[in-house]
């Protein structure tokens, strides 16, 4: 990390906090990661196939951005998304079950783990070409100012993609007519294999918004706190019809890439010394801690949560695979 | 010395143009760059420049000519001191044109019957008419695209649009493709309905992924839920001289993909039909034009409610002998080709697609077994083309009523070549497909 960006890391909160607001924090980034606990574990057993790219470690991200948010705002991101979906309020057990690739699942079990949709909760997928949902975020944008309502759209992407050349034309754009989107990089330090410094010229991602007039932070992304404040700063300014703006999150994934990467890219220490000094869910429980909340009541906490995860497993697991006759529909509306 | 000034080209497609306004008069005394007048194409009105010195000696074309052929002697420049009038003895046989004088058509077009309720319209206008009235109908469909509208579209397509429409309903992009197309597919997902203009289809491919992954699949990957319902249209296929990058027809490329529908009109009445109905649908559609068809005049009907379904097939003639199944241009060199098999005794029929996803087969397989015969064209490549499809489809279908194998008259497997004599070979002609007819009726 550069000096440069060490101070613009805001580690205290300046915000009063109601302790409502903490506890749901709290709650939501550790249902994302009983959720991923599991999900791997469904993976291990056969139950899920294909790719699956876990969220954990990345948790405080989404869930402080959410937080920001309000209804009728857009979400759209890569094909890391179990959390996204959760943090939108989607029903685990729906999410769970286009994991195993069931009926019940939110694509009828057609589009699994990386293509996921709610538009009742607005979320827009879900993708799994690396940058392509960045122009469409743009786009949901631009629906939001056509349609003249204070949505914005927030489009997420990772380190990998902000090397993906629709990522600028998409800044260009947004820049040039004023579009409503947060652009949220969610940089974990490796695009799969190959870490940022490998694979990104230039000092920060976040800098690379500069050139199009577009106001850009670095934030500490594995403090709620800072994410929320951040977010509440960059989604004001979208919301008042300034245009874009970019919030590069300094981020980790304790997992692999996907369940098949064995991360020889990185040692075991890396990842030990993140979890032990960092972790996102430990920081929100030690100030929940200060503020006295008791052990036992976060214990209660995790104990629903784990329940409402193995419920949503079994049903996962319980819900028949699609129809056959499923195999022809959907693929146009008419 | 005396020097003729003669209509010049503006662009690979332009045969003749109007010479709209004359910025000098007899006499003047003109500089090499100066500007002498302007010249409408079927794509812009563009000034022109003088490109020597010396004195107009005589304008011998009208202001308001339309219809002047390229290479046509506009205008006689004189040396700075010689008078005018002398010039004019000297030439006694240029004869001063008057504006009626020149046909607006080329004098060995088909008359063209006007059918009732109809006006006679070019492609082009046909195809801005119906986005004008779709516009009018549905605030939520808007156009986006390279040059559509300041500039009035690349090939006058959008004219007009951006004036009764303003900006919050017409947006030049900059050249950005994929973003772009990525946008329109982020908007359409937030329930607008853009009409995305390439300049051409080969740039398209800068596209590509936004295209077949984001908006042909996510419907069938959101389990029915995201819908999106997006036109991109734009010129397709060869347009004149412009060589291998911008010369390739990628009809069986979309028509390949689940998802999408393809769409490719003919005429005018095609045009207005099928963009309206595209521009309505909830799905994604791929409106694949052509350059050299957008000048060309049909009869067209007037109704803002016309429209025509997407899927069906239209027979442009009835023909007992064999089956001409063309898209797009090809249909008219197939009529062209039926007017002279008639000679030969071959009464063939031309089946117009309209559009090649979803085919529409019964029309295809009814035809076969009437005639038994059929020849496929289309100007793209031949491998995994469309005539190879409809060829296996027909092979499937309608085998025991086929008299002949089904030949396929397609562009020639090459990049396009830009010399003029090798173009015109790479390209599909009127002859060909005589000559692929004769041979299905073994009367070659």
């Amino acid at each position: 990390m550069n000096k440069n960006m060490a101070k613009k890391i805001s580690t205290e909160p300046k915000m009063n906090y109601d302790l409502n607001l903490l506890q749901d924090m709290y709650k939501k980034m550790l249902l994302i990661r009983r959720f991923e606990e599991k999900a791997g574990q469904l993976y291990g057993m056969g139950q899920i196939g294909g790719f699956c790219h876990l969220y954990i470690g990345q948790e405080a991200v989404v869930v402080g951005i959410q937080s920001a948010q309000i209804d009728g705002d857009s979400i759209v991101t890569s094909y890391r998304d179990h959390g996204h979906m959760l943090a939108c309020d989607m029903d685990p057990k729906g999410v769970m079950a286009e994991l195993t690739g069931r009926k019940d699942g939110y694509s009828k079990g057609k589009g699994g783990s990386m293509h996921m949709f709610s538009r009742e909760k607005g979320f827009f997928g879900g993708h799994g070409i690396v940058a392509a949902q960045v122009p469409i975020g743009a786009g949901l944008a631009f629906s939001h100012k056509y349609n003249g309502n204070k949505n914005v759209s927030i489009t997420y992407f990772g380190d990998g993609a902000a090397n993906q050349g629709q990522v600028y034309e998409s800044y260009n754009i947004a820049s040039l007519w004023k579009l409503p989107v947060v652009f949220v990089i969610e940089n974990n330090k490796y695009g799969m294999g190959t870490s940022v410094n490998r694979s990104s010229a230039g000092e920060n991602l976040s800098d690379r918004g500069k050139p199009y007039g577009i106001m850009s932070e670095i934030v500490d992304g594995m403090d709620i706190l800072a994410v929320r404040e951040a977010a509440i700063r960059a989604i004001d300014y979208c919301r008042s019809g300034k245009g874009p703006y970019i919030l590069e999150m300094k981020t980790y994934r304790y997992r692999g890439h996907s369940m098949s990467d064995p991360a020889k890219y990185r040692t075991r220490d890396e990842v030990d010394k993140i979890r032990k000094t960092s972790d996102p869910i430990e920081n929100i429980k030690s100030l929940l801690n200060k503020m006295g909340v008791e052990d036992k009541t976060l214990k209660d906490i995790d104990t629903d949560i784990k329940s409402v995860i193995a419920e949503a497993a079994k049903f996962a697991q319980d819900s028949p695979e699609p129809s056959e006759d499923e195999l022809f529909t959907d693929i146009t509306i008419n | 010395m005396t020097i003729e000034i003669l209509m010049p080209a503006l662009s690979p497609t332009m045969e003749e143009g109007t010479l709209s306004k004359w910025l000098v008069n007899e006499g003047d005394s003109i500089s090499s760059g100066d500007l002498i007048a302007e010249i409408e194409t079927d794509k812009a009105t563009m000034e022109v420049e003088a490109v020597d010195d010396g004195k107009i000696g005589q304008l011998l074309v009208a202001e308001g000519t339309e219809g002047v052929k390229v290479n046509t002697p506009i205008a006689l420049l004189v040396d700075t001191n010689e008078s005018p009038h002398a010039t004019i003895k000297n030439i006694a046989d240029k004869p001063y044109l008057e504006k009626e004088k020149i046909p607006s058509k080329p004098t060995n077009d088909k008359p063209i019957s006007i059918e009732a309720n109809s006006s006679l319209i070019t492609v082009r206008e046909a195809l801005r008419n119906a986005m004008a009235e779709e516009m009018r109908a549905d605030k939520s469909v808007y156009v986006m695209g390279e040059e559509v509208a300041e500039y009035q579209g690349a090939y006058k397509v959008t004219q007009g649009l951006l004036d009764e429409f303003g900006g919050k309903r017409v947006y030049d992009t900059p050249i950005t493709e994929h973003g772009f197309a990525g946008i329109g597919i982020g908007a359409a997902f937030g329930n607008l309905k853009p009409i995305v203009e390439f300049m051409t289809f080969n740039f398209a491919m800068q596209a590509m992924d936004q295209i077949i992954n984001s908006a042909a699949k996510t419907l069938y990957m959101s389990g029915g839920q995201m819908g999106c319902p997006i036109v991109f249209r734009g010129p397709n296929g060869a347009a004149s001289r412009v060589a291998a990058q911008h010369s390739q027809c990628y009809a069986s490329w979309y028509a390949h993909c689940p998802g999408l529908k393809v769409v490719s009109p003919w005429s005018s009445k095609d045009a207005k039909g099928l963009l309206k109905s595209a521009i309505r649908d909830p799905d994604p559609i791929i409106f694949l034009e052509n350059e050299v068809m957008y000048g060309q005049s049909f009869s067209c009907p007037d109704d803002d409610n016309f429209t025509l379904p997407i899927g069906k097939a239209n027979i442009e003639k009835e023909g007992n002998d064999v089956t001409i199944i063309a898209f797009s241009i090809m249909v008219g060199k197939s009529l062209d080709a039926a007017d002279i098999l008639k000679d030969k005794n071959i009464n063939a029929e031309v089946i117009n697609l309209r559009t090649l996803r979803p085919l529409d087969v019964n029309t295809i397989i009814e035809s076969v077994k009437k005639t038994n015969r059929v020849v496929t064209c289309e100007e793209g490549f031949p491998f995994s083309g469309i005539g190879a499809e409809i060829s296996a489809l027909i092979t499937e279908k309608a085998f025991d009523w086929l008299d002949a194998p089904v030949v396929r008259v397609t562009g020639k497997d090459v990049p396009m070549p830009y010399a003029a004599n090798l173009e015109k070979l790479a390209l599909p002609q009127v002859d060909d497909i005589v000559s692929a007819c004769a041979q299905v009726c073994y009367k070659d």
